[in-house]
């Protein structure tokens, strides 16, 4: 008889979960209620949360939890292996799904949407590929994920069925399959020079396996797939596109699972497959670096630029997202703890601003900022914690944001690099300079907006999830290890890379 | 009856064909009956045979106990008897489905349920075979049978087959010419005994002439690019119950035969197989760009998936090309991934043609709602397609990159990443006809019972797509098995 509570058996458990919701509702979803539907999505929220949260006690002792569950290739394991690193993203992506699912019942239901079905299908679809990339143990496992991630989020992007999300659809296909299969090609070559996969805290590869000029090609190739979900300037033209779908969506990609997706992706091949000693010699982790340092800068000005509140958001991801791109390339054990924090801190700061922004919508139906002068008055909860989230993407201290960004600014001093810390300080200024208009705007006091007189705020279903976001951007902020431990998860993550140098 | 399997597994079918329209003439149902059981017990049989191989190795049998070199032998090594497996399913699926299609006359049908299981008689035959006169006869029983199923299918159907006929007799020639000559200077027809002797030296020649034949010969029968011409065309107009056979099947087998030709019989030690496998190599890669290209531009689904069959029998050459064991294993999984693939998708544009009469792409608007397992198919295949873990196509592209990998073909892993995109661009069409077009209002031809078609439609689209994730999953036992034949053969 199996031990089915083994905690070996755990990380499959939280991939399954979802898995078997997406299934359940798909192909019961029209013949059932809708809260029977809904039902499914949270029971499977909860379970997966506990299932998740059951390993911390583990992964904090540095226990080793793998699981290797059939050779999915000759040679190579269908394998799970949770490390602090993969543990930080899967808790900020659990988390956020029970909130998510709460939040998309409410908007859902609130702005009576078609096909939500299939809609709920494909979100329990892609967290169960989210949660199974954290936990991979090899790039192959974790291809596998970051492939049906991709595949599960089209039918979210096109969600409307009209012709911009039919475009839409189309560009991010284009995107993320060309480098999804780029990647492919280079992870064949990796496995045919180095004979393994398996990801290894500071790499496996080495400068006799991949001589020069080929570990650049090599780097490029797979890092690829990484920054085009990242959104790493000048890869990132689809995440704004992508914003025709509804808000809980925009929400999910920006986030929680598609873009930190891609930046984990990133985290693994620089710091897990080429190691830092490789990546630096090999001049990628430099290129990379610049890449971001133009991304945080450029899309900030576009973002000042931007009326629409979520293609505003949008860009802002898209700087912010180069944050922890920077903190990976720094490759310093505090830059890389602050940049696997910065996922953590990112997702609930993002999340708060996109439920703002979409509650404003299903409430007023207003999208541009134009059109909110004097929403204060009439969303003042909202509105409070569209606030303190743009102080946290701003980096002010005692809010979530300064405590990743500190730690990257640490990284950036001790290698000697003040382009960075200009780039870090500059961009939260710029950050500020694109949200707070929003903010002072809102709460405009001399102006009365006679639509926004009246107190009326978004159902509480969607009202409650944004409030427990900016309360934990807040509490993460002046506590970063509260409860989970995320912090210290982030920081074992950037030692264990960095020890065996030392 | 144990050791029996082999024939009795080619032999049952074929009686069937003979019973068949006979049988029909007293009854219409018993002629279909006769042949659908006589798929069913070839099925059976071939999972037992194929379990006897792997426990206890290659079968040699002497067909009437005439002892080889000078009887026919049928030999099955854990390769082809999976082959033959796959084959048997496919043709069991085909014989179920083609009951809904077709002329209703019972003549007619009757007939068509003969020649189908003539069929099938011929491509088990043509897999099982260790004869190589016997394959000749084998691969004029599928061909023959081939053309009239798709001259039934309409008066397109008929200048198809036609010039299928005029291209394919060619091919038969060119064979019978290869094996003449091979015969006249080895005296011998068994593939074991000529091997045996062509490596002792001194036949250059002659296996070099040989060997231009043999490529031309199987390059057709397979719709190898240059030689498709005739494929796009019969494919699209065959009739449409047996498309599922003859797409998915029928162009695999003179690959299968192709392999054992160069690989088992002439040997990648013979200095002009290197070269034809860089040749073959160029064949491959133009086909897999050609066909995806093609593909695109079409808007009748079934001309689409044609071209696309064109370029995936690209990557089983291209396999073959590589040369490597680790290639040849993903040839031959792509062999019976694409079986269920290509299969698969001739299955719901069958049930699509059936419940809704058309095959225009531009009129797929929003058809999943009525048609939800059809269309999971249909995504679950056209990911295959591309490549998508975890199904098949994906893994079978693996191995094939690997192969490349490990002889350094690095132009081989670009090809293969950019014919998955090509497949991407029309397939992803395919899938945005299917979910997000808005509906044409196309008329429901079957509104009948809880299911959303017949049983006998819905079934084979179930077990193709199970078989694509199966394949997918298990595909390291697949490999393992097939790896019993396939170690030490190749470069």
């Amino acid at each position: 008889m199996m031990d089915f509570m083994a905690l070996e058996l755990r990380p499959l458990f939280a991939v399954l979960v979802s898995l078997i919701a997406a299934c359940l509702i798909y192909s019961l979803g029209e013949s059932i209620r809708p809260n029977a539907r809904e039902g499914i999505t949270i029971t499977a929220a909860i379970l997966k949360i506990v299932l998740v949260y059951s390993m911390i006690p583990a992964v904090l002792e540095g226990r080793e939890i793998s699981l290797e569950v059939f050779p999915v290739v000759k040679g190579v394991s269908f394998a799970f292996n949770v490390d602090p690193a993969g543990m930080v993203f899967a808790c900020v992506a659990s988390t956020l799904w029970i909130l998510t699912s709460f939040y998309s019942i409410g908007y859902m239901r609130g702005h009576g949407e078609k096909n939500q079905t299939g809609y709920y299908a494909a979100f329990a679809m892609c967290l169960s590929a989210a949660t199974g990339l954290c936990f991979a143990a090899n790039l192959l496992t974790f291809f596998i994920f970051y492939e049906v991630l991709t595949v599960a989020t089209y039918p979210l992007v096109v969600h409307y069925r009209d012709e911009e999300g039919t475009r839409s659809g189309r560009k991010y296909l284009a995107y993320t399959l060309i480098s999804g299969q780029i990647f492919f090609a280079a992870m064949v070559v990796v496995y045919a020079v180095a004979g393994t996969l398996d990801f290894t805290p500071g790499g496996f590869l080495t400068s006799e396996m991949l001589p020069m000029p080929w570990a650049l090609v090599i780097f490029f190739m797979m890092i690829g797939a990484g920054i085009v979900k990242a959104g790493v300037m000048p890869l990132h033209s689809w995440l704004p596109a992508a914003m025709v779908a509804p808000t809980p969506v925009s929400a999910l990609l920006h986030a929680v699972a598609v873009v930190k997706a891609g930046a984990f992706c990133t985290l693994r091949v620089v710091l897990y497959v080429f190691g830092p000693g490789l990546a630096k010699s090999c001049g990628g982790s430099d290129i990379l670096a610049w890449m971001a340092v133009f991304t945080i800068l450029v899309s900030s000005l576009i973002a000042m630029r931007k009326t629409n509140l979520k293609a505003r958001l949008a860009f802002s991801t898209v700087g912010q997202l180069s944050y922890i791109v920077l903190g990976i390339c720094i490759l310093t054990p505090f830059s890389t703890a602050g940049a696997l924090y910065h996922i953590v801190a990112h997702a609930f700061m993002k999340i708060t601003l996109f439920m703002a922004a979409g509650a404003i919508f299903v409430t007023t139906h207003k999208k541009d900022i134009t059109e909110i002068v004097g929403l204060g008055r009439r969303m003042p909860v909202t509105m409070m914690a569209f606030t303190v989230a743009s102080f946290g993407i701003a980096g002010f201290p005692f809010f979530v944001g300064f405590v990743s960004k500190a730690n990257i600014i640490f990284g950036a001093v001790e290698m000697g690099r003040p382009i960075y810390v200009a780039t870090l300080i500059a961009s939260a200024l710029l950050a500020l300079g694109y949200l707070m208009p929003v903010v002072l705007v809102a709460f405009k006091k001399n102006i009365v907006n006679p639509e926004f007189m009246e107190r009326g705020e978004a159902n509480l279903c969607m009202l409650i999830p944004l409030v427990i976001t900016a309360c934990i951007s807040i509490i993460l902020g002046v506590a970063p290890n509260i409860g989970l431990h995320l912090f210290d998860m982030s920081l074992m993550a950037g030692n264990s890379i960095f020890t065996p140098l030392m | 009856m144990m050791q029996n399997l082999p024939v009795l597994i080619i032999v049952t079918p074929l009686c069937s064909a003979l019973l068949c329209l006979l049988l029909t003439l007293i009854n219409k149902h018993f002629g279909r009956a006769v042949v659908v059981i006589a798929t069913a017990a070839s099925l059976v049989m071939s999972v037992i045979q194929l379990k006897s191989v792997i426990e206890d190795g290659v079968i040699h049998y002497a067909i009437g106990n005439y002892a080889p070199p000078f009887g026919i032998e049928l030999v099955i090594d854990s390769l082809n008897a999976l082959i033959i497996v796959v084959i048997a399913l496919i043709g069991f699926m085909t014989v179920l489905f083609a009951e809904n299609f077709g002329d209703k006359r019972p003549v007619v049908k009757g007939g068509a349920n003969a020649i189908l299981a003539l069929l099938i008689t011929g491509l088990l035959g043509m897999t099982s075979t260790g004869d190589m006169f016997n394959l000749y006869v084998f691969l004029e029983i599928t061909s023959l049978s081939a053309y009239c199923l798709i001259a039934l299918g309409g008066s397109k159907g008929v200048v198809s087959a036609y010039r299928y006929m005029l291209v394919g007799t060619v091919a038969a020639t060119f064979y019978l010419l290869g094996i003449g000559i091979l015969y006249s200077a080895t005296g011998t027809l068994n593939m074991g005994d000529l091997a045996t002797i062509l490596n002792e030296g001194g036949f250059d020649e002659v296996m070099l002439v040989s060997m231009s034949f043999l490529i031309v010969a199987f390059g057709i029968k397979m719709a190898l690019f240059p030689f498709h011409g005739w494929q796009p065309s019969a494919y699209t107009h065959a009739e449409p119950g047996t498309r599922p056979l003859i797409t998915g099947v029928m162009g695999k087998i003179p690959a299968l035969a192709m392999f054992r030709f160069f690989f088992c019989i002439y040997g990648t030690d013979f200095i002009y197989v290197r070269y034809l496998l860089v040749l073959l190599g160029i064949f491959s890669v133009l086909g897999m760009l050609y066909g995806s290209i093609m593909a695109m531009a079409q808007n009748d689904i079934r001309k689409m998936l044609a071209y696309s069959s064109v370029a995936q029998i690209g990557y089983i050459s291209l396999g073959f090309a590589i040369g490597t064991p680790v290639a040849l294993a993903g040839s031959f999984l792509h062999m019976m991934g694409h079986a269920f693939m290509k299969g698969g998708l001739f299955f719901c544009t069958g049930a699509i043609r059936y419940k809704f009469g058309t095959t225009d792409l531009n009129e797929f608007g929003r058809i999943y709602k009525k048609m939800p397992i059809t269309s999971g198919l249909l995504v679950i295949a056209s990911l295959s397609m591309i490549g998508i873990p975890p199904t098949a196509g994906f893994f079978s592209k693996w191995y094939l990159a690997l192969g490349a990998a490990g002889r350094h073909e690095w132009i081989y892993i670009a090809v293969l990443v950019i014919s998955s995109l090509l497949n991407a661009v029309y397939f992803f069409r395919l899938i945005e006809k299917v979910f997000i077009q808005s509906s044409k209002g196309l008329k429901d031809r079957w509104s009948k019972g809880e299911l959303e078609l017949p049983l006998t439609i819905i079934l084979p689209v179930v077990v193709c797509f199970l078989a694509i994730l199966g394949i997918g999953v298990f595909n390291v036992k697949l490999f393992d098995i097939l790896m019993l034949t396939l170690e030490g053969v190749g470069l």
